[in-house]
Parts: C-alpha cells; sequence; structure tokens
C-alpha cells in the first residue's frame, strides 16, 4: 500500500448564485458519505482539512502578495490522504470526489515514502 | 433451601470486593494469596452455613471470616519473615496491623484500583477480560472458558500467565489519580467495552451467561461513571451506550435462545428505563470537548432505541458511521456503514460500496451481500448465503442463515 495525497481544487465563484441550507446540507453529505466510503476500506489516512480561501504568497525580496493563486480556479481548497495498491487505484477512488460536480479537479500525487 | 440460593448470589455479590480489599491491603503481587483467602472464606462458609444454618449477617459474617483469615496468613508471614527473611523490610507499619477495612468506600476504592491494574496494556485482550470475570466479576474458570468458547484448562493457563506477567511488571496498586486515569482509563474502557460486546454479541452463548458479562460491564462502568476521578465523558459515552445496547435484551432473542435481528423486533419489549438512562448519560457526555468513538457508537445506538424508523433516522445513522470510521477503521462499522448506506440510497449504491470492502473471509459480509442482493439478483444472493454457511462459526448462526436461504428460496 502506498499513500496518495488526493488535493482539491475548485473554482470558488463557478456556481455563482448562494447555495440553499439544503443545498449546503447535501454537498456535506456527499463529503461525508465519499469519505466514509474510502474509511470503510481502510484506505483513509488522513482525513486531510479544508483551507481557508484566503491567502498570502511569500516571495524572494520580501515581496507578499495577497492570494495564494494566479487564477482562481487553481487554488487548493482541500486535502486528504489515502492508501492504495496503485497510482491507477487513488485515481479511480477520486472519480467519486463531489468536488467534480461542482466543477473542480482532482489532483492525485504519491507521497514519496521515507523508507525506501 | 435458602442457603442454596443465597451463597452463590453472595459469592456473586462478594468475593471480587473482598478480593479487591485484599489485594489493596497485601499489595498486588500477592493476587494469588488473596484469591486463595477469599476462597477460602467462602469454603468455610459453606461448611459452616451447611452444618449450622445461615448467620444473621451473611455479609458480615464473611467479612469477619475474610478479617481473621487475613490476620492469620499475617501471623505465618511474619514467622516467615522473622525466621527465614530476616533481612525483608515490611512495607509500611499498616502491613501488620490487620484490621482489613471492609467500608463501602474502601471496597468500592479497592474494586477501581484493581481495575486499573488489571488494564495493563502489556496482556493480550483475552488475558484482561479474564482477569477482569476472574477478580472482578467472580467468575468460575468454568463460566470463563464459556464465555471464550475454550476450555478450562486454557482459561487456567491463560490466568496463571497474566497473573505472573503482572506480578513481575510490579505494578503498584494504589488510588487511580488524575494523572494515572488519563493514560490507563483508555485500556480499562477497551476492556469494559469488549466485556460488554462479549455478552452481547456473541451468539454462541447460554442467554443467561450472556447477560451477565454485559451486567457486569455495566456495573464496572458505573463505578467509574460515580467515582470523580475516573468520571470522564467517554466512561458516560460508553455507560450511555451500554444502557442503549441492554435496553434491547428482551426483544433480541426467542424464547430459544435465537437471535431477532433489529427490523423484527416487539418493539414493547424495549426497555424504556434504559434507554432514558442512556439518554441521561449521553447528555451528561457531551460536556466534554472531545468526542471519542464511544460518543459516536452512543449516538448511533440512541438513534437505533427510537421507535421512529424512518428516512431521516438513518440518514443520521450513516453519517455517524462515515464518523466513526474517519476516527477508527474496523471491519463491523464497515458494514454496518454499508447497511445504513442501503437504507439511505438504496440497495445498488450499496452493493457497489459492499464490493469494494475486501473482507469477503468473514460470513457477515456474505450475508450483508445476500440481504443486499435479495429483489436485485436472488440468485446472487443465494450464492452469498450459501458462502456465510461455509463460514460461520456457531450453530446458532448457521440456523439463522438457513432460515435465510430457505424463506428466500421459497419466494422465488
Amino acid at each position: 500500500m502506498n499513500e496518495f495525497l488526493l488535493i482539491f481544487r475548485r473554482d470558488v465563484k463557478a456556481n455563482g448564485s448562494q447555495p440553499s441550507p439544503e443545498q449546503l446540507q447535501s454537498v456535506m453529505k456527499e463529503w461525508q458519505n465519499w469519505i466514509g466510503s474510502i474509511a470503510a476500506q481502510n484506505k483513509l489516512v488522513s482525513s486531510g482539512n479544508r483551507l481557508a480561501d484566503e491567502g498570502k504568497v511569500v516571495k524572494p525580496g520580501a515581496v507578499i502578495t495577497n492570494g495564494p493563486y494566479v487564477e482562481i480556479k487553481e487554488a487548493i481548497g482541500g486535502y486528504i490522504v489515502i492508501k492504495t495498491g496503485s497510482l491507477e487505484e487513488a485515481a479511480e477512488i477520486s472519480k467519486g470526489c463531489p468536488i467534480l460536480k461542482a466543477g473542480g479537479n482532482v489532483e492525485v500525487r504519491g507521497v514519496v515514502p521515507m523508507e525506501m | 433451601m435458602q442457603e442454596k440460593e443465597l451463597l452463590p448470589h453472595l459469592f456473586r455479590t462478594e468475593y471480587r470486593k473482598i478480593i479487591a480489599v485484599l489485594v489493596r491491603h497485601f499489595g498486588f503481587d500477592q493476587l494469588s494469596l488473596a484469591e486463595d483467602l477469599a476462597s477460602d472464606t467462602f469454603l468455610i462458609a459453606a461448611e459452616t452455613w451447611g452444618l449450622k444454618g445461615l448467620p444473621e449477617n451473611p455479609v458480615a459474617w464473611l467479612y469477619a471470616v475474610a478479617k481473621n483469615k487475613a490476620r492469620d496468613q499475617l501471623k505465618h508471614q511474619q514467622v516467615f519473615e522473622k525466621k527465614i527473611k530476616p533481612a525483608l523490610v515490611p512495607r509500611d507499619e499498616s502491613f501488620f496491623s490487620v484490621d482489613l477495612d471492609l467500608s463501602d468506600e474502601n471496597i468500592k476504592d479497592s474494586q477501581l484500583q484493581m481495575m486499573f491494574a488489571i488494564a495493563d496494556p502489556q496482556l493480550s485482550v483475552e488475558s484482561r477480560i479474564a482477569l477482569i470475570l476472574r477478580i472482578l466479576c467472580g467468575f468460575g474458570l468454568e463460566e470463563i472458558a464459556d464465555a471464550f468458547l475454550t476450555s478450562r484448562e486454557t482459561v487456567h493457563k491463560r490466568l496463571t500467565r497474566a497473573k505472573e506477567k503482572l506480578r513481575q511488571s510490579g505494578m503498584s496498586f494504589s488510588a487511580p489519580t488524575h494523572a494515572e486515569t488519563g493514560a490507563r482509563l483508555e485500556t480499562v474502557l477497551i476492556s469494559l467495552y469488549l466485556l460488554f460486546n462479549e455478552g452481547y454479541y456473541s451468539s454462541s452463548r447460554i442467554g443467561v451467561v450472556r447477560r451477565e458479562l454485559c451486567l457486569e460491564a455495566m456495573r464496572l462502568t458505573l463505578l467509574l461513571a460515580d467515582n470523580e476521578n475516573t468520571c470522564t465523558p467517554a466512561v458516560d459515552a460508553l455507560f450511555a451506550l451500554m444502557c442503549f445496547h441492554s435496553s434491547r435484551f428482551d426483544a433480541r432473542t426467542d424464547e430459544n435462545g435465537e437471535i431477532i435481528r433489529y427490523d423484527d423486533q416487539d418493539r414493547s419489549l424495549w426497555n424504556d428505563e434504559l434507554i432514558a438512562k442512556g439518554n441521561y448519560y449521553l447528555n451528561k457526555a457531551s460536556m466534554g470537548s472531545k468526542m471519542s468513538r464511544y460518543h459516536i457508537e452512543a449516538a448511533i445506538a440512541c438513534l437505533h432505541s427510537e421507535k421512529a424508523n424512518d428516512g431521516l433516522k438513518w440518514d443520521k445513522i450513516l453519517s455517524l458511521y462515515n464518523q466513526l470510521l474517519m476516527q477508527e477503521y474496523s471491519p463491523v462499522t464497515a458494514l454496518n456503514r454499508t447497511y445504513a448506506l442501503y437504507k439511505v440510497q438504496g440497495k445498488e449504491i450499496a452493493i457497489i460500496d459492499a464490493k469494494k470492502l475486501d473482507l469477503s473471509g468473514s460470513h457477515l459480509y456474505h450475508i450483508l451481500l445476500g440481504h443486499l442482493y435479495q429483489g436485485v439478483d436472488d440468485q446472487e444472493a443465494v450464492r452469498h448465503l450459501q458462502t456465510a454457511l461455509t463460514l460461520a462459526k456457531t450453530e446458532t448462526e448457521r440456523k439463522r442463515i438457513r432460515k435465510d436461504l430457505s424463506q428466500l428460496q421459497a419466494v422465488r
């Protein structure tokens, strides 16, 4: 089993209108059920974090800019860590991620193990 | 006639108290001695009461005999210490002033201490539970063997080895303080949780023993909940969980001891008093900031104790199972979550998730799939139930599966 980081990117403004409480509730459930399904397969390493929209980028020469991203679509919204037998399997699991329905994407990256 | 029932009853309730107090007095390395003295006390009682009838206050009588036994033992020991081991220094003055404190309070404290002393993470879970049953619940070897589906000899060996290990590790036998509570309470709670589950879920035991395991687990957990040094929200949550589960005791087996599934249970047999107690302790448990697995499990059990059986309830249950799995994976939780998923989203979706579980070695997995495939693909359902039949470990389970199979085949 190898560990993989799943990075969620989402176009925060893609939806435009404010979601209703019911929609929010169903979004939450989709996420819960997706992560629950991974955990039920004993493949969840960390349920990760949801990142705040605001941020700063520190560049050489003490340059600090607001917003971590050039384009809003590239913003990282959150991440989890899973363990699977292969990169392909990790990608397969990512197909169920609710972010895809919201016009976002999932980047799947293998974690380099410390013990080779 | 009366003596016949009284003595086993007293053995159940007093044996463990006497042992705990003796160990507190003599030190934890003298556990075997304490057991011998307590057993002797009851032997003397059996003989004396058999000959002369019951004393006016049997409990006080037992305590008096135990005190005398302890005093005699110390006299022997003092001779031994003085003549054979002159170099040995007594641990403190009170060691030789033998007046066993058998007050209610000291008994409770001693039992609590014993619970913490036994919960040594070095010991296997089986050993810990066997020790709890033997020392804190006064179970006989036969009964423990019965509870573990093993032989008397195996239990005896397991207990001897465990006691030797405890003796070697030199665990001090002192009142659990706040600091100690934190470190060991977890192990204590797991032991009690497993003790309860052993009684609640294993379908192989005879009804009486099963229920007694559960009651003992509850009694010990309540001891923790009632003590100010050990009453954490996790303890309350665990006790709430036990209350909710045991509220269905009368409804979950029929007169032949066969299991009645949740959906088929007669709800009027659920014990409202225990449900109310569960609610009280679950409320109390929510005072803390930490959410333990017992909190989540108690919340699930609480929802199960609601008589309404609508979709909203299953929605909440599914969400709680998701949380539980995120905290800690277990195959049984994974299966339960899949069942909840079926209740919320239907059989097809649940089947897709079930197939990802990689639990094909478990009969429970195949029972679940057998259930999910009913009405979707009956042939597949039969296939899974037949696999479950070959994997099931006990006759009670096989009986239940055969029943399901014949029902399914009757429909087709």
